[in-house]
C-alpha cells in the first residue's frame, strides 16, 4: 500500500527498506494486539499473532488500498474471515492510518466500532461482516466475481484459519472459485496446526491439505507464514498466475513472538490477560519501558 | 439412437415462481445491476426465463446454498443487486450466512424462495417449508414477503428490486388461483382489503388469500359478514391495518400455509396484543411437518384448507365480548 511493490523494476531496490518496515508494522500488530485485548478482558490472542506478519506484507505491500477512500470502487479488497483475529486487523488498520491507534484500543467495549469480531457498517474498511468462520471466504468469492463481470483489475484476498477449513461452505467456494476461474482471487490460510479446543489433528484432521487445494484445481503454494520474503513472493505469485485463484498455506505458530503462549492451544482465546501477562507479552515483543505504559496506562 | 426426452412432471404452469421467473426476465433491462444467483434449480424457481435472456448475469453455484447466500453479500458489496434464488428449505439451509452476510452487513440483495409450505405437494415433508417465514421474521432489517398469487408476484418482484435493504420473498410451486385482476396495485408493507366485512378479519398470506376468499363466500350463506386482508409483508406488518380492523371487525383469523408458530399468525398476534387485543384463532400447520399428498388434498388433511378458515372464523366470532 504505502510502497507500490507492483512496480517490479523499482520494488526490487527497495525490498530491504520495504522488509524492515514491514517488521517494524508486523510487530506493531503484535504489540497493539496484546494491549487491546489486555484492555477489553477478552479475545483471542493466538490467532491474532500467527496471522500479524500475513497482515503486514498485506497492508504494508500488496493492497492497492487507501486510507483517503475507503470506498474506491477500483480499490482491493481483503475479507478477514478468521473474523476472531480482529484485534490483528484492527491494529494493521491502525498502523497503516484506517484508524486511531488509540481509538482502535477500545476493542469490544459497548459503543465501540472495534466489535470483538469485524463489522462493516461499523468500519467500512473491514469490506464485511465476519465471526461465523467459511463466511468471509464466501463474501471474497462474490466480490471477485463481481470485480470480474465489470472487468475490474482489483484484486480480493481473504485471510481464513486452519481449523476454519473443517467448515464445509469452505469447500463449496473453494469449487466453485475454480469453476468460475477467479484469478483476482487469493485465499491465504493460518496454518497454526492449532484451533479451539487442540491441535487441528486431534479436533479433524486437514492433512494432506495442500494436495486438497491442488484437487480442487487451486494454484497452490507451501510458505513460511513468518517469512517477509516468502510472504511477499508468494503474493507476487498469486498475482500473475491467470486462470485460477491461488491460496497460500501460511505455516504459522500461533502465539507468535509471546513465548509463553507459542504453541499453546489454551491461548487461542477468548482470554482474559492480567497485567502481568500483557507486560510480559509486551516485553517479548520488544516494547520499551515507555511504549509499554503508552499501551496498557491508556484511559 | 438416444431415447426421446421424458416429459417433465409438475410444469409450473400459472404459478408465483412462473410469474416472478418472467417478472424478474422483463425487469433485466431496467435493472442493469440486477444478477441471479442459481443453485442448480432455475427450472424450478422460475429463474430459466432470467437465464435465456440474460445469461452473462445469470451465476451458477451448483448445489451449494450456503456458498451462494453469503456470496451474494460479496456480489452486492462491489454493487451489483444479487437475486438469490433456491427452495424454500434450502434458504432454511443457508439462514446463518443471510443473517450475517447479508442483513448485518445490510446489503442490498434479494432472497427469492419457491417451493414453500404444503403448497410443495407430492416431494413431501422434507421438502415442505413450513419454518422460513418465521425464521427469517427474526433476523433485524429482514423484509419478509409472500404475494397471494401471480399478478401480485409479479409486482412484488418490481417492488424488491426497487427497494433498498435485504429481502426475502416466498413465491410458490403450484398452479395458483388468481385473486386479483391486472389492475392491482403493490406496495411493501402494506396489507390490501380484498373484501370487505364488518364480523370478523381473515388475515391471509401466499396461497391462504384464495381459501379466505372461498371461506368468506361459504360464512356468506350462513349471513357472517367477512373482511380479508391480504398481508402480503409478513414484515414489516401493517400495524395501522391490522388496529383498524380489530376495532372494526372485533375478531381476528389469521391464515398462511406455514407452521402456525411464528410466523404470520405471530405477527399478527405481537402487532394486536401492545394495545388493540381481541379474540384471534390461528389457521396453519399445527406444529407438525408436512407430507406427500396433491396441496388441495395437503390443505384438507392438516387443516389449512377453506372450510377450517371459516370455522375458525366462527370461533373467534363466539369470543368476543358483547
Amino acid at each position: 500500500m504505502l510502497l507500490d511493490t507492483k512496480t517490479a523494476s523499482s520494488a526490487t531496490a527497495r525490498v530491504p527498506e520495504l522488509v524492515a518496515n514491514l517488521e517494524k508494522a508486523a510487530r506493531f500488530v503484535r504489540q497493539h494486539s496484546i494491549a487491546s485485548i489486555y484492555h477489553a478482558g477478552s479475545g483471542h490472542p493466538g490467532g491474532a499473532l500467527s496471522c500479524a506478519d500475513i497482515l503486514a506484507c498485506l497492508y504494508g505491500a500488496e493492497l492497492n488500498l487507501w486510507p483517503s477512500d475507503v470506498n474506491d470502487p477500483t480499490r482491493d479488497r481483503f475479507v478477514l474471515s478468521k473474523g476472531h483475529a480482529a484485534p490483528a486487523l484492527y491494529a494493521v488498520a491502525a498502523h497503516y492510518g484506517f484508524c486511531s491507534p488509540q481509538d482502535a484500543l477500545s476493542l469490544r467495549k459497548l459503543n465501540s466500532p472495534f466489535q470483538g469480531h469485524p463489522h462493516v457498517c461499523d468500519l467500512p474498511w473491514a469490506e464485511t461482516s465476519t465471526g461465523s468462520l467459511g463466511q468471509g471466504f464466501s463474501v471474497a468469492l462474490g466480490m471477485a466475481l463481481g470485480l470480474k463481470m465489470k472487468a475490474s483489475k482489483a484484486r480480493v484476498y481473504t485471510l481464513l484459519g486452519d481449523g476454519e477449513m473443517q467448515e464445509g461452505e469452505v469447500w463449496e467456494a473453494a469449487m466453485c472459485a475454480a469453476h468460475h476461474k477467479l484469478d483476482n482471487l487469493c485465499v491465504l490460510i493460518d496454518y497454526n496446526k492449532l484451533q479451539s479446543d487442540d491441535l487441528n489433528d486431534n479436533i479433524m484432521r486437514l492433512e494432506p491439505l495442500a494436495a486438497k487445494w491442488r484437487a480442487f484445481e487451486w494454484a497452490v503454494a507451501e510458505i513460511d507464514g513468518h517469512s517477509l520474503r516468502g510472504i511477499l513472493s508468494g503474493l507476487r505469485s498469486a498475482s500473475v498466475t491467470q486462470g485460477r485463484p491461488s491460496v497460500l498455506i501460511c505455516h504459522t505458530t500461533k502465539g507468535k513472538g509471546v513465548p509463553y503462549m507459542e504453541g499453546k492451544p489454551q491461548w487461542h482465546g477468548s482470554v482474559k490477560l492480567t497485567r502481568e501477562q500483557a507486560e510480559e507479552a509486551l516485553k517479548a515483543l520488544a516494547a520499551s519501558a515507555d511504549e509499554i505504559k503508552d499501551f496498557l496506562d491508556v484511559r | 439412437m438416444s431415447a426421446e426426452a421424458p416429459t417433465l412432471i409438475g410444469t409450473s404452469g400459472d404459478s408465483l415462481r412462473e410469474a416472478f421467473g418472467k417478472a424478474l426476465a422483463g425487469l433485466a433491462s431496467e435493472f442493469p445491476k440486477v444478477v441471479v444467483l442459481d443453485a442448480d434449480i432455475a427450472g424450478g424457481t422460475g429463474v430459466h426465463h432470467f437465464r435465456k435472456s440474460n445469461p452473462e448475469r445469470f451465476l451458477q453455484f451448483g448445489i451449494a446454498e450456503q456458498n451462494m447466500m453469503a456470496a451474494a453479500g460479496g456480489i452486492a458489496a462491489v454493487g451489483y443487486i444479487p437475486v438469490v434464488t433456491t427452495f424454500a428449505v434450502f434458504c432454511l439451509r443457508a439462514i446463518e450466512q443471510a443473517r450475517l452476510s447479508l442483513a448485518y452487513a445490510k446489503r442490498n440483495a434479494k432472497i427469492v424462495a419457491s417451493h414453500p409450505g404444503l403448497d410443495v405437494g407430492p416431494d413431501g415433508g422434507s421438502a415442505q417449508a413450513l419454518e422460513d417465514l418465521a425464521a427469517f421474521r427474526a433476523i433485524p432489517g429482514m423484509t419478509v414477503i409472500s404475494p397471494a398469487d401471480p399478478i401480485e408476484a409479479a409486482l412484488a418482484t418490481r417492488a424488491i428490486l426497487e427497494f433498498q435493504g435485504p429481502v426475502y420473498m416466498r413465491t410458490g410451486r403450484s398452479p395458483s388461483k388468481r385473486v386479483y385482476g391486472e389492475s392491482h396495485t403493490f406496495e411493501i408493507g402494506k396489507g390490501h382489503i380484498v373484501r370487505d366485512g364488518s364480523d370478523v378479519t381473515i388475515v391471509a398470506c401466499g396461497v391462504e388469500v384464495a381459501r379466505a376468499i372461498e371461506a368468506a363466500e361459504k360464512l356468506a350463506e350462513e349471513s357472517i359478514s367477512t373482511r380479508v386482508v391480504n398481508m402480503a409483508t409478513i414484515k414489516p406488518i401493517d400495524s395501522a391495518l391490522l388496529v383498524r380492523c380489530a376495532a372494526e371487525t372485533g375478531a381476528i383469523v389469521t391464515a398462511e400455509d406455514h407452521n402456525i408458530h411464528g410466523g404470520l399468525g405471530g405477527a399478527v398476534a405481537e402487532a394486536l396484543a401492545a394495545t388493540h387485543p381481541c379474540p384471534i384463532e390461528f389457521v396453519g400447520v399445527k406444529d407438525t411437518f408436512g407430507a406427500s399428498g396433491e396441496p388441495e388434498e395437503l390443505a384438507h388433511h392438516f387443516g389449512i384448507s377453506a372450510p377450517f378458515i371459516a370455522d375458525a372464523a366462527k370461533r373467534a366470532i363466539a369470543r368476543k365480548r358483547t
